[in-house]
């Protein structure tokens, strides 16, 4: 069964509108509008290059964008007075390659951002990592170092990381994309109980299994700009644009 | 032979301690103007990077014994020229001066090239979790690309060793300066120079086994 996205609580985590963003002469994002709510699990899909995920590393600022507006909680994030660093503190998010911190071990990568951010004393700290990798399934890793995981669990120690800071957005950009395929469904289990927990999401992914049972809404980006969005059962059942029905015949 | 060592090893011992304690400073000054100048290399401000290019592009492009002179000689005579006339430049402090600043250009360089070789999503991490720019380069990219940078830094060490040499023809009371006087004093130059040879070696080849040991501990540590 879908949840509808309309039925979701009508408060705005963050709002986009005519966001463009260019690398170059490249113009990677051409005209972007849309409203991401809270609690909403949002998945976009698109063929590479579409631009999706520098959609959303827009969204939290890694990607500084040429035009239009990004209100996130009620801050632009464009705007000179606005603290970036504050922002993001909400904002958790979740690479590709998951960028764990080599020198760390793995409860001190959970650690650092609490800690120099001073939002948490250090015993504090020491008891959200710990508390954040037994959800992930891994707390007797505490102590490893990065390289001594495997794919699967190097991304489920980067997603207890990105909650460290007890954020209530999660970007996730292509989280499955590097791993080996039998270390995908662990986790996508672990986004898929972020996700009934209530934490509003973007997920950047191919795994259309994931998209069709987790997500609120889909929304399908090609060549800079959002062709179709919908709910699950809209979007990847009754597509209506050309462009989805095409992308969608090759991948699914 | 014997004769010099009998009469002059301790001049010589003492001498080496010279050359060894020029080494240590110039090394421990470089480091940190090789860290200023890196991080405004890396940075993302166009007047920064400015800065620091100019830095390590001056004196790169300046000989260690140009840069020696123009600080022994020319500095003081450019305070003269202020109406300054008591300023005076010692030979100790010139040296230092001048190693240390061209030690530092060649250790902006290796700091710069440790910075960034380390993955730029190691930045962004830090920076998707709300730290700033500083606490990240503090806590996450320097401590990384230290490691990386640990060969390269022994490396300029060993050659800024053997520049302290240079540093004898602003009378730095150094080994090659000794060398220089006791090869004058007693016209022994076949055996001085041996021996001021071989102390060198010998010095040089222990630092270079411990860092060899350093670097393969380091390299294990990584696995």
């Amino acid at each position: 069964m879908t949840k509808g996205y309309q039925m979701k609580s009508d408060n705005v985590k963050i709002h986009v509108e005519n966001l463009k963003k260019s690398f170059g002469k490249l113009e990677v994002l051409k005209n972007i509008n849309t409203d991401i709510h809270e609690g909403e699990v949002v998945v976009v899909i698109g063929p590479s290059g579409s631009g999706k995920s520098t959609f959303l590393r827009c969204l939290n600022k890694l990607e500084i964008s040429n035009g239009g507006e990004i209100i996130v909680d009620g801050n632009n994030i464009n705007d000179k007075d606005v603290n970036i660093n504050k922002v993001r503190e909400n904002i958790g998010m979740v690479f590709q390659h998951f960028n764990l911190f080599p020198n760390m071990t793995v409860l001190k990568n959970i650690m650092l951002a609490p800690i120099k951010t001073g939002k948490l004393s250090q015993s504090e700290a020491h008891d959200t990592a710990l508390r954040l990798l037994k959800r992930v399934g891994l707390a007797d890793k505490a102590d490893v170092y990065p390289q001594q995981l495997s794919g699967g669990q190097k991304q489920r120690v980067a997603i207890a990381r990105g909650l460290a800071m007890n954020p209530s957005i999660m970007l996730f950009d292509e989280p499955t994309s590097a791993l080996d395929p039998e270390m995908v469904g662990e986790v996508l289990a672990v986004m898929q109980e972020l996700a009934k927990a209530g934490m509003t999401m973007v997920v950047v992914t191919h795994e259309m299994g994931f998209a069709r049972e987790v997500a609120d809404r889909i929304i399908f980006m090609d060549g800079g700009y959002i062709v179709e969005e919908g709910t699950p059962d809209e979007v990847l059942k009754h597509p209506k644009q050309e462009r989805t029905i095409s992308f969608l015949n090759k991948v699914l | 032979m014997i004769s010099i060592l009998q009469n002059y090893s301790a001049m010589l011992m003492k001498a080496l301690g010279y050359t060894m304690v020029l080494t240590f400073l110039a090394l421990i000054f470089a480091m940190i103007i090789g860290l200023i100048f890196a991080l405004m290399n890396v940075s993302h401000s166009k007047i920064l990077n400015f800065i620091g290019t100019v830095y390590v592009d001056a004196i790169r492009g300046v000989p260690l014994i140009v840069l020696a002179f123009f600080i022994y000689f020319g500095v003081p005579q450019a305070f003269k020229m202020m109406g300054i006339n008591n300023f005076r430049l010692p030979a100790l402090q010139a040296g230092t001066i001048a190693l240390s600043m061209n030690c530092g250009a060649e250790m902006a360089e290796i700091f710069r090239a440790g910075i960034e070789s380390i993955d730029k999503g190691q930045m962004e991490a830090c920076r998707s979790l709300g730290l700033t720019y500083a606490t990240s380069m503090k806590s996450v990219i320097l401590p990384q690309a230290f490691k990386v940078m640990i060969p390269s830094i022994i490396n300029q060490f060993i050659i800024t060793l053997k520049d302290t040499s240079i540093l004898s023809v602003i009378g730095y009371p150094e080994l090659t300066n000794m060398g220089r006087t006791i090869a004058g004093n007693t016209f022994l130059s076949l055996q001085t120079w041996g021996i001021v040879g071989i102390m060198y070696m010998i010095v040089i080849i222990t630092l270079s086994k411990v860092a060899k040991r350093i670097e393969r501990k380091i390299k294990i540590e990584d696995r």
